[in-house]
């Protein structure tokens, strides 16, 4: 089955072809063609997993691509235990997806093209996820950040959408030209991008600590900029213009984690470079706490749910960082699960009312119970409580913190917890309880159909029970499964679990104090808060600063350089323009009276001589037998004098 | 005898000859032409070729001659005294006849002829036909062939239309 | 009489013909001259008949065709000379100038 493991990106790869060159005019075989490659990849990927499960060693598989004499770029492939749950995960989540956005996008104008894209991106994903050179895995990274910029800006009329798409694009650039530089430095370093080779003379000490540090940072550029980690997180909220299945499934469940994926994969570098993992763990911690801090006083329910994206990557960044490689993709297998949900579940109340501001929401749970229902299983899950999902994978991530030493990163960690679990319920009370603040809103909306709910309820399910194969007191759980070097086993850490606990329940008591029952009054609490309200409220003004120092210097220095344009190259343009008209004037000139002279000339000069000939041919027949005459005379002289 | 003939008709040859090409009436100078045919006739009778000279007459004299005669009367207008009858090259024919005529006096002077001693018996009309008949029959049935294309040629130019 | 007198008359027979062939405006006087042209050939054939071939009397039966084909050449030309009269409305030779480009 393995080497037959190629199909499972290339069955999307030939949906997309299909659909582009022969079924975009129909709707309805265009979304049935892409389910269908998306379901054949999701059983392949379960027939993956379980041949994995079967037998853990790693494996790889080349197919050459690019070979010249001494130089060989062979498309290769690398099944270990985390490809395979990462492929099931991303394919079992865009199929869901996929049914999901039957409903969602219903009546587009460009649905063709909608499932398009989305066998593009599921194409470019499953092929990123089974890579096996950091090469192989770059031209996808880039394919994913391709689609990612499409589908952000699937509704290019409004520009809004468009500039997130290039603002998405372009900051994620930053981090990806990063990844490149790394590469460049890690093939001079150990002359392949084969992972497994790199590992091994990363594994032997063969390559200097200095290059695998600055190699490993550079490349790991590139998981901050497409993991939204701070500072390249601020292209993630605006991504929100898009789809809400496109935010759902690309903006949190898969695309975001192909950062967290490939810091996962650069474990042997993070482990072996210590400045490398306490960079990577701080940057994780400090993006989950700043993220979280965002999302407790936003008010777009999709921006909520970005920031709340935004640090659970910092959640699994940090675990990774702190050399939690069990931990870290637990939590990114968990986190797809229900951050699909939430999305999906934001999808389904803004189908209903038409608006993402959840300030003109409420009371929505009486209407919308599935949705209702299965977003409050998200949440419970998000924030950790026992015996969700989240609730094992965070678990995890506390205990890789303890275990190391972590104690300030714990802290913050557990910080962010709290954060974590306030917003969300803040988010589920605004939404679902409550009375309607927007009547005439409340009244249109109604439950969204089956092919969207199907979808949330099958996620529900999985956000419960996913956790479960990582429950600490497991024999053969997830953490004998994937785990980096030596099985990870955690001994069940009571205190930490019950610490998590609370910490959760007290979040979620907090926002039902604020926004179900009203004792405590958010507006109140912003007054008193006033400054740090204002800069959450601006998100830590990061996107005025980067306008203040990057983009306005840019555009100035931009009019700068147009105006030397104007000035200095455009005169010397001119200049030369002008010289070459002077030029080819002489020229003219020389062509006018010396080359047509001499041609006039010539013609003028045989022209004379043919008149002067002409009078010879008179056309009296005397003149010639004149001329018969005298050359007979002159025949007579010659022969005989 | 034979000289004081030879000598009297070579003047009345030239001399008609000269009326000729040089008189402005085109029906005298046909009239001169008929002198000018008889005498080269008598010039053939004292070269011993007295079926030559019968042709002559008959055919120069009597046929060719009337006919111009007869074609000098139907284009009228041709006797005009009013009408130049000479163009305006007649220095330079003069020039190339003279100096034709000089050379053509050289080259005879020059050239020794094989004069072959004559038998005394000059050849009968009768020796003529049969020559033409057997040894020259071929010759001769082409000159008729080309005087019959010539005449229906005649024919048809003249008819016009 | 020797062979140079009959050469001789003849030659001068022929330059007059020429004379009047480049010098004559009328059509008719050309022909004219052309036939003075004929007969100083003829008298040449004659002549070299007498004096050089006695027996076999080959000029006298070239002298023959020489008619023959002088007589064609007087009707086919004088044919064509009241065809151009016809065409032209007068026979002056130096008026046809058609052989001109």
């Amino acid at each position: 089955m393995l080497p037959y493991s190629w199909l499972i990106p290339a069955l999307p790869l030939l949906s997309f072809v299909l659909i582009v060159f022969f079924l975009i005019r129909s709707n309805k075989a265009s979304s049935y063609t892409s389910i269908a490659a998306i379901l054949g990849s999701l059983a392949l990927s379960v027939a993956v997993l379980a041949e994995v499960l079967g037998n853990p060693q790693p494996q790889e598989f080349a197919i050459n691509w690019i070979f010249m004499e001494s130089f060989k770029l062979p498309m290769v492939m690398y099944i270990d235990p985390l490809t395979a749950v990462m492929v099931v995960m991303v394919s079992l989540v865009a199929s869901l997806i996929q049914i999901y956005s039957l409903g969602y996008m219903h009546g587009d104008p460009r649905f063709a093209r909608y499932y398009a894209y989305m066998s593009l991106f599921a194409f470019s994903m499953l092929g990123l996820v089974v890579a096996g050179s950091f090469f192989t895995m770059f031209i996808f990274w880039e394919l994913v950040g391709l689609t990612s910029y499409l589908l952000i800006g699937f509704w290019f009329e409004k520009k809004i959408a468009s500039d997130a798409g290039k603002k998405a694009f372009i900051t994620t650039k930053i981090g990806d030209f990063g990844f490149l530089i790394g590469l460049l430095v890690m093939f001079f370093a150990a002359g392949t991008l084969n992972m497994a080779e790199i590992f091994d003379k990363v594994h032997h000490h063969e390559i200097a600590l200095g290059t695998i540090t600055a190699a490993g940072l550079l490349m790991f550029c590139g998981a901050i900029g497409k993991s939204a980690q701070f500072p390249l997180h601020v292209w993630l909220p605006d991504a929100m213009e898009g789809p809400t299945p496109v935010s759902a499934l690309i903006h949190a469940a898969t695309m975001v984690a192909a950062g967290v994926y490939l810091t996962a994969r650069l474990m042997p570098l993070v482990i072996t470079s210590h400045t490398m993992a306490m960079v990577v763990a701080i940057i994780g911690a400090f993006t989950a706490l700043m993220a979280a801090s965002i999302g407790l006083v936003q008010n777009d329910i999709k921006r909520v749910l970005a920031y709340s994206t935004i640090s659970q990557l910092g959640y699994m960044i940090l675990a990774l960082g702190m050399g939690g490689y069990t931990a870290g993709t637990f939590h990114l297998m968990t986190h797809a699960c229900f951050k699909a949900l939430l999305f999906l579940g934001a999808g389904s109340v803004i189908h209903a009312v038409h608006t993402n501001d959840i300030q003109e929401m409420g009371g929505l749970g009486r209407k919308m119970k599935t949705t209702a229902a299965t977003f409050f299983i998200a949440s419970f899950s998000i924030a950790g409580i026992f015996p969700l999902s989240g609730f094992w994978s965070k678990d995890e991530i506390f205990a890789v913190a303890w275990e190391g030493g972590h104690y300030i990163l714990l802290v913050v960690a557990v910080l962010a917890a709290f954060m974590t679990a306030f917003y969300m319920f803040r988010l589920c009370f605004m939404v679902f309880t409550g009375k309607p603040r927007d009547q005439e809103k409340y009244d249109h909306a109604r439950e969204s159909p089956k092919n969207m709910t199907i979808p949330l309820v099958i996620l529900a399910f999985l956000s419960i029970t996913v956790g479960w194969v990582g429950i600490p007191w497991l024999k053969h759980g997830y953490g004998s499964f994937v785990f980096f070097e030596h099985p990870h086993h955690v001994a069940p850490n009571y205190i930490l679990m019950v610490i998590s606990t609370i910490v959760a329940l007290s979040g979620i008591y907090l926002a039902y104090l604020m926004y179900y029952k009203g004792s405590i009054s958010p507006v109140k609490m912003a007054e008193r808060f006033k400054r740090i309200y204002r800069v959450l409220f601006n998100k830590y003004y990061f996107d005025e600063l980067y306008m203040a120092t990057i983009i306005e210097p840019t555009y100035r220095l931009t009019e700068k350089l147009y105006k030397f344009d104007l000035g200095v190259i455009d005169w010397l343009v001119n200049f030369f323009g002008d010289f070459t008209v002077f030029l080819s004037w002489i020229q003219e000139r020389f062509d006018t009276y010396v080359v047509d002279g001499a041609v006039n000339g010539l013609g003028y000069t045989i022209r004379a001589f043919g008149g002067g000939l002409r009078r010879i041919q008179t056309g009296q027949l005397q003149n010639y037998a004149f001329v018969i005459f005298l050359g007979l005379v002159v025949f007579i002289l010659l022969r005989f004098l | 005898m034979f000289d004081l003939a030879f000598y009297i008709l070579a003047v009345l040859i030239l001399g008609s000859a000269l009326m000729v090409v040089t008189l402005r009436n085109i029906f005298h100078c046909a009239l001169f032409l008929v002198l000018c045919m008889f005498s080269i006739a008598g010039i053939y009778i004292l070269l011993e070729a007295e079926f030559i000279a019968a042709v002559q007459v008959l055919i120069y004299v009597g046929a060719v001659t009337i006919l111009m005669i007869f074609a000098v009367m139907l284009t009228h207008q041709l006797t005009g005294k009013t009408i130049r009858q000479v163009n305006d090259q007649p220095i330079a024919a003069l020039f190339i006849i003279s100096s034709l005529l000089v050379l053509t006096l050289l080259a005879l002077s020059k050239t020794t002829w094989e004069v072959a001693s004559s038998s005394g018996v000059s050849p009968s009309a009768t020796e003529l036909g049969r020559a033409l008949m057997t040894v020259y029959v071929l010759p001769f049935e082409v000159v008729s062939v080309v005087l019959l294309v010539a005449l229906v040629g005649a024919i048809v130019i003249s008819r016009g239309d | 009489m020797t062979l140079y007198h009959y050469l001789i008359l003849s030659a001068i027979l022929f330059v007059i013909g020429m004379y009047g062939l480049l010098t004559r405006r009328n059509a008719v006087g050309v022909l004219m001259s052309i036939e003075l042209m004929f007969n100083a050939a003829n008298i040449n054939f004659v002549a070299f008949s007498k004096f050089i071939t006695p027996n076999e009397f080959i000029g006298q039966i070239f002298s023959i065709f020489v008619i023959t084909i002088a007589a064609a050449e007087a009707a086919v030309g004088l044919a064509i000379v009241l065809l151009i009269y016809r065409n032209y409305k007068g026979i002056e030779v130096d008026n046809i100038n058609f052989m001109k480009w």
